[in-house]
């Protein structure tokens, strides 16, 4: 069975700084009509410490992959020369699943998977570099759910990867910590890039475009791991979200209005700076209030702690949509302002106040625009509430969340 | 089940075979397990190196390997499934619950798919699929699947899984087409890993507290496995929890719902398990209504929710998410993920009828 799979058995050795000597056992998997069988079987009986290389060409898969060994690095030629495609999947509820710890995902491409696209649950240490998932028919409602997609993991590490046509998220990090998500392309998916239920996440550098909704931090009840924070979001480019709402009814994600640029819904201590938003379709920051009926004591529906400060707005708010967007510029008329913060609070801080280390903070630059919509006075007599615009009353700062750092991106690793 | 039947059935069509005592495959009747294969880190390539039957192909087990059955087995796209246990001699498995049983090291669970030539004569013309077996080292369970050659004579290991083409009557007389998915080892450990290390599912008391037809007569399995000294400190039958079948009518409708989730669903749907992250508990001992999904809302469900608002909508079989995945066959939203490509429609039918009457 070994014939399968092009057993080359390289000594591979490398040398960092001179003193570290590492060997390791590397394998090639070529296509052809045994590819996914030699594959899988490589991702069975690969040793801790080696390679799985793909070479150059098309995959055709109609089972889930998955690899449940430590120490692996599975690497293409490039993200547009090596894919896995699954076209013609039958089984599995991703294209492929990761399952162990210290794993490397380069340079290939999985294309069409019938569920999500490449998911790794409880792993330590997963890092996805110049990975593309996509289907390739565009936005579509049959698309998978989520294209890049760690859930219970830890030291999560996304750069320079591409995710485009996701019917849910295209990258989704959820019930995680430790988390980067940078350089990277989301593109024509419901949502670009989620962060839900997790904490100590640093996403930035990423270009986020005509997405439904760019980039969301959400917390969600009842699930195992709740209570997301500390989260920063900057330097990103969230422009031309302009995508309808694709998401298969039911989804939570189909309540975002399309061209929901940022969007920060329950969580704490959420940093929003620098980034440049421009042409979203319905608002360039949305702060809410979980907007469901919920039943689980430990959740917190409410955003707490939540900075947005020197971001660059350009046009924008002049297309609102869907519900939220219908919910929204009734109140504020169109284009909406450039944030806005549904304004709900718990009861009993609505009747008397919300203490400072839990408010939202806003610092912009002159002439961005803001409306507290003031949901409960709204509910509770529409006659006579009206959105509060003054921005300066929401000037302040909280301390930032440090850097997140990886183990994988130390000197050595 | 009719598995007592088809192994008697099986029995009888291969005493032909033993007349002709020309299979290579078939061991003397006299020989044991192999248990230094068991115990070997690397898996046998055939499965009559174990030497667990003394008739493969009649899956006719040796002297230390007994055959058994669940209250309410896993469905498995209608394959018909010969369960058999091993314990090494001098040693026993120690009585547990909910958990399965704790198994020595050389213990074995061996079970075999097989398929009759018509799902209404279960015990006519079967053919034997593959067989998995979860071994017990001491590192912990390892788990392998041998499909079965095509001259029935020996079954061989499949690490990277395989598709097989079954064609055979169904249940209501038409033809029917399986595309039947053999599991790579990872997806053994899709339903049977327990946080990161891999579990059986089956054998926990409340499955295995049934009779069960020996050849020396019936027996509740629970008193045989402590008579036979393979299982230690259990209570008497009556005093074990026992699982429903879930179609025995006579049973409450919650009982044989929750019974019937639990072994199909529940191995992922725990805490521990590869479904965590969707918060949706289906154990048969969780009492969290919400965990179990009453008015439950999904979370990455994807197109998985189908529209609906909740995992179960109490009342409301046809707007319930867990009734929409069962029925479907796409590997997008359909569950389990794993185990089927068809829908098991009699159980679905009694599942609505638990979620119908539901408050």
């Amino acid at each position: 069975m070994r014939k399968s799979a092009q057993r080359v058995g390289i000594l591979l050795v490398v040398l960092t700084f001179g003193t570290a000597v590492m060997a390791a056992d590397s394998v090639t998997v070529l296509p052809g009509p045994d590819a996914a069988e030699q594959l899988q079987e490589a991702l069975i009986t690969a040793e801790p410490g080696s390679t799985i290389n793909l070479a150059e060409g098309r995959f055709e898969i109609i089972d889930g992959l998955s690899l449940d060994i430590a120490d692996i690095t599975i690497r293409g030629v490039g993200m547009d020369q090596t894919i896995l495609s699954f076209d013609g999947q039958k089984g599995g509820g991703e294209g492929f699943l990761i399952t162990s710890d210290n794993v490397i995902l380069e340079d290939f491409a999985v294309e069409n998977s019938k569920g999500d696209g490449i998911k790794s649950k409880a792993a330590d240490q997963i890092t996805y570099r110049r990975i593309r998932v996509e289907w390739t028919g565009g936005p579509d409602e049959t698309n998978g759910a989520y294209g890049i997609y760690p859930v219970e993991s830890k030291n999560v590490l996304i750069e320079d990867c591409v995710v485009r046509g996701a019917s849910d998220a295209g990258i989704y990090v959820g019930q995680s910590e430790n988390i980067i998500v940078r350089n990277s392309t989301a593109a024509y998916n419901v949502a670009g890039i989620e962060i839900e239920n997790s904490k100590y996440a640093d996403v930035y550098g990423n270009t986020v475009t005509h997405n439904t909704g760019g980039i969301l931090v959400f917390d969600l009840p009842n699930l195992p791991v709740m209570g997301g924070h500390s989260v920063r979001v900057f330097d990103n480019r969230v422009v031309d979200n302009d995508t309808d709402n694709f998401a298969p009814a039911g989804n939570i994600l189909g309540m975002v209005g399309r061209g929901t640029g940022i969007m920060v819904m329950a969580n704490r201590n959420v940093h929003v700076f620098a980034n440049t938003l421009k042409n979203n379709d319905t608002v360039h920051v949305l702060i809410a209030t979980y907007p469901n009926d919920f039943d689980d004591d430990n959740y917190i529906p409410h955003p707490r702690a939540v900075m947005v400060r020197q971001n660059i707005y350009e046009e924008g708010g002049a297309r609102p949509a869907g519900d939220v967007g219908d919910i929204i510029s009734n109140v504020t008329g169109t284009p909406v302002p450039d944030i806005v913060w549904d304004g709900v609070v718990p009861l009993t801080e609505w009747v008397t106040w919300t203490s400072a280390e839990d408010r939202i903070y806003i610092q912009e630059p002159e002439g961005t625009t803001f409306a507290n919509l003031k949901m409960i006075q709204n509910t509770l007599y529409p006659w006579g509430a009206s959105p509060d615009r003054a921005i300066a009353d929401y000037a302040g700062t909280l301390p930032e969340p440090k850097a997140v750092t990886l183990p994988q991106l130390k000197p050595g690793n | 089940m009719q598995q007592g039947q088809l192994m008697r059935a099986m029995r009888v069509s291969l005493l032909l075979c033993l007349l002709a005592l020309c299979l290579p495959g078939a061991r003397s009747l006299a020989a044991g397990v192999n248990e230094a294969a068991l115990l070997n880190e690397k898996p046998a390539r055939l499965l009559s190196e174990y030497n667990l039957f003394s008739d493969g192909p009649a899956q006719i087990p040796v002297d230390g390997v007994l055959p058994y059955d669940l209250v309410t087995p896993l469905f498995s796209d209608y394959a018909s499934k010969l369960r058999f246990v091993h314990v090494p001699l001098g040693k026993t498995a120690a009585y547990a619950d909910p958990e399965v049983f704790d198994f020595p090291v050389g213990s074995a669970l061996i079970k075999t798919f097989a398929y009759p030539a018509d799902l209404r004569a279960p015990q006519k013309d079967v053919r034997l699929i593959e067989t998995r077996l979860l071994i017990r080292q001491p590192d912990g369970w390892k788990a392998w699947a041998y499909v079965w050659n095509d001259d029935m004579r020996d079954a061989r290991l499949k690490l990277a899984g395989k598709r097989l083409h079954i064609e055979t009557i169904g249940l209501d007389g038409g033809p029917l087409e399986i595309d039947y998915a053999v599991p790579n080892a990872n997806q053994c450990k899709g339903c049977h890993a327990l946080g990161k290390t891999i579990t059986p599912i089956g054998p926990a008391a409340r499955h295995l507290n049934r009779d069960y037809v020996y050849r020396e007569g019936v027996d509740n399995q629970l008193l045989a496995w402590s008579k036979r000294q393979i299982l230690s400190a259990a209570p008497r039958p009556q005093d074990a929890p026992r699982a429903a079948n879930w179609q025995d009518t006579s049973e409450p409708i919650d009982r044989r719902a929750r019974s019937y989730l639990d072994i199909n669903c529940a191995h992922c749907h725990r805490l521990e398990g590869p479904a965590s992250n969707s918060g949706l508990v289906l154990t048969f001992g969780e009492s969290d209504k919400r965990r179990w999904g009453h008015r439950k809302r999904p979370v990455a469900a994807g197109r998985g929710s189908g529209g609906y608002t909740y995992d179960i909508d109490p009342g409301k079989a046809t707007s319930s998410i867990l009734i929409f995945r069962m029925k479907s066959q796409d590997p997008g939203i359909m569950m389990p993920e794993l185990g089927r490509s068809l829908v098991h429609s009699e159980a679905v039918t009694m599942l609505e009828a638990w979620i119908d009457q539901m408050e």
